[in-house]
């Protein structure tokens, strides 16, 4: 393997490494909304089984997304919108890097396309 | 619903003019690079339109409209899994799909195995994906323009069928791309006008509407039970709109798995991952990406209000009423809101949609049908031009006429589960074996059919043995007359043996028969099954692939390594 050829290999690396990590990143964000929903429906379906009353929303003793930040904001709210927020950053994030940084090394390196 | 003028003339100016566009895209369109991949001529920012228009179906506008107007929180699961899917596929698939393949995904997973097996598999994990989408596009379209235009349903599948299939037909994937592209702008351009006009009535603060939804003790009924008519009042319904309900998950373990067919599921769409193939470069794929996932979560966002704002100024007795299953609440705010003409506006941006995402799986499923299955498989590759245009062309036609039947066969049923099934086949089937095939040196041919064929199978057959077909669509919903088929049938399950002609399936008929389903051995508690068929997929994808080594696909893999970073070597002709 010659010098351009290990070059081209560390690029490539470069780029899953950072693809993997903002993928595991928006995973993260994304489950930790998904298992919040998951816990609280948990939580409604045993008070449901109990024939417990589902407590009001706004003392967030149990139902943690139905806690109330103002009158018409509710945590689960806000956290659904930060995740779309969220996932525009970690693609502006990337796409800034790969149009900056990783593009001009690939030009640097088109010459072994074949 | 009344057919109105107004949504016919605004429909008619939206077909006349992608006619003209398919008219001008048919002279252009010679070759099958033509035709599956637009000439690679579309740039990144036109091709993140044309993505966000395939991704923006009836199915979210109206669908999630509606899921947001009746149980207002719980929509929010489903925008952000459907947002989600993109910085994935920007991350791990775009460029490589881009620089690897020629015209279907297919192109990407075959690189370096062999060609037949592969083909043969990927060919129906695609079509699984495409038939199921179709299906419930089509019987929304049905169902839709009944209800919009008064249309008898038959003559709608068949309406939708026949525009759909001049597009692809004659357009191919330019005309294709530029019917999303003005879906796309047309879509955006009224939702956002919609949800400007809900904001205005509450000082541009959201917080305010979903305060005013939030409120208690408002009524939709009148004294005397009648509807208090939308607009004339404001609705509220308690805060629980705000909060996690049972309805859309019904268990911790569906949220998980749900959560991961919306995100994954995006990332193996046959007619989403083509669209790679229209852009010149990969770092046109970047881009396209970035400004689909722009789109799309602003989409959701605004989806949201608008959600909020039909359950506050229509009220959700209404919206029920006028049938469809909450999916005309979006309709119905704009005429609440700025009346006749722009409820005709907005209804026939809503066909527009359903078009413009039929004609992009039929080119999808006629890229399996024509370059996988004829060309690659039968033909070995070796097909001359004419006749793959030819194939390309006859699988678009048996495809349309697939989509009018199975519309018209599906009359009437619930479909809305398959949008749910479509994206749990395409995170099972597809999505692993295209991720593998690109990172993994050691995966093999017999790796990667297994993985699809099981990714495939085992969600169908998971999705039949679970809740959504044992309990809503195989028995009878509660209030419905008993029939001696029924009798006959359901007298035999313990707890059922009063069940009696001329009485009415009640609760306790209807306990007594899901805890005896529960009960047998081979009922699958899941609506979702993805948390098991995709890992399932995984797992057997790496377990056949080690058990039996291939050394030609890991001789091959530096190719694939080199060729997703650096793409076709420049000046190469390309097709």
């Amino acid at each position: 393997m010659d010098k351009h050829e290990q070059r081209l290999h560390a690029v490539a690396a470069r780029r899953w490494k950072i693809a993997f990590i903002l993928s595991a990143i928006m995973l993260v964000a994304y489950y930790g909304f998904i298992l919040l929903v998951a816990a609280d429906v948990g939580v409604i379906q045993n008070l449901l089984k109990a024939g417990t009353a589902i407590p009001a929303a706004g003392l967030g003793d149990q139902i943690t997304l139905g806690i109330r930040l103002g009158d018409g904001l509710s945590v689960g709210i806000l956290l659904g919108a930060m995740v779309i927020v969220f996932a525009w950053v970690l693609t502006t994030i990337y796409v800034n890097w790969a149009n900056k940084v990783y593009d001009r090394e690939i030009e640097d390196l088109s010459h072994l396309a074949r | 619903m009344e057919s109105d003028w107004t949504s016919i003339l605004f429909f008619f100016l939206f077909v006349s003019a992608t006619l003209g566009i398919t008219y001008w895209a048919a002279k252009r369109t010679k070759t099958t690079e033509h035709f599956y991949a637009a000439g690679r001529s579309i740039t990144g920012f036109q091709n993140g339109l044309a993505l966000a228009g395939d991704y923006m179906s009836a199915a979210s506008f109206l669908g999630i409209a509606g899921l947001v107007a009746l149980n207002g929180f719980d929509g929010l699961i489903y925008s952000t899994g459907w947002l989600v899917g993109w910085p994935i596929i920007l991350f791990l698939i775009a460029e490589p799909l881009r620089n690897l393949g020629k015209y279907t995904f297919t192109d990407v997973v075959a690189y370096r195995l062999q060609q037949k097996p592969v083909r043969i598999a990927a060919a129906i994990g695609t079509m699984a994906v495409v038939l199921t989408y179709l299906i419930a596009q089509m019987v929304g379209s049905g169902t839709l323009i009944k209800l919009l235009f008064g249309i008898p349903y038959v003559w709608a599948c068949v309406l939708v069928g026949v525009v759909m299939m001049t597009y692809v037909l004659f357009g191919g994937m330019i005309a294709t791309t530029w019917v999303q592209i003005i879906k796309a702008c047309l879509l955006l351009g009224g939702a956002t006008v919609m949800a400007l006009i809900v904001l205005s009535k509450f000082g541009f603060d959201p917080t305010a509407l979903f305060a005013q939804a939030a409120q208690e003790g408002c009524k939709d009924r009148a004294a005397d039970g009648s509807l208090i008519p939308a607009g004339s009042q404001l609705f509220c319904y308690g805060g629980k709109v705000l909060e996690p309900g049972t309805k859309v998950v019904t268990g911790a373990w569906d949220a998980i798995s749900l959560g991961m067919a919306l995100m994954f599921g995006t990332a193996g769409l046959p007619h989403i991952l083509m669209r790679f193939y229209t852009v010149p470069n990969a770092k046109a794929a970047r881009v396209s990406v970035q400004w689909a996932t722009i789109w799309i979560g602003g989409f959701y966002l605004i989806t949201f209000i608008l959600g909020f704002g039909s359950m506050v100024l229509v009220g959700q007795q209404n919206i029920l009423a006028a049938g469809g299953g909450g999916n005309m609440a979006a309709p119905l705010l704009a005429k609440v809101i700025a009346g006749d003409i722009f409820f005709g506006f907005i209804c026939a941006v809503a066909f527009a949609t359903i078009l413009a995402v039929v004609a992009g799986l039929t080119l999808a499923g006629a890229g399996a049908l024509s370059h996988d299955l004829w060309v690659n498989v039968v033909r070995g590759g070796n097909a001359p031009q004419h006749e793959q245009m030819i194939a390309a062309r006859s699988a678009s036609i048996i495809l349309g006429v697939l989509a009018i039947i199975l519309g018209i066969i599906f009359e009437g049923q619930n479909v809305a589960y398959m949008v749910g099934l479509t994206f749990s086949i395409a995170a099972s089937a597809n999505f692993p074996a295209l991720v593998l095939s690109v990172f993994w040196r050691r995966f093999t041919t017999w790796g990667a059919v297994l993985s699809i064929l099981f990714g495939a199978i085992g969600t169908i057959v998971l999705i039949i043995l679970g809740p959504t077909i044992q309990f809503d669509l195989l028995f009878p919903k509660v209030g419905t007359e008993i029939t001696q088929a029924m009798v006959d049938a359901y007298r035999s399950i313990p707890g059922m043996d009063s069940i009696a002609v001329g009485g009415k399936i009640n609760a306790q008929l209807m306990a007594a028969y899901q805890a005896y389903i529960k009960s047998q051995w081979w009922f699958f508690p899941l609506k979702n099954p993805c948390i098991y068929t995709m890992t399932g997929a995984f797992l057997i994808g790496i377990i056949v692939s080690l058990l039996v080594p291939e050394r030609s696909a890991s001789e091959g893999f530096a190719e694939v390594e080199r060729r997703a970073v650096l793409g076709e070597p420049k000046g190469a002709i390309a097709g």
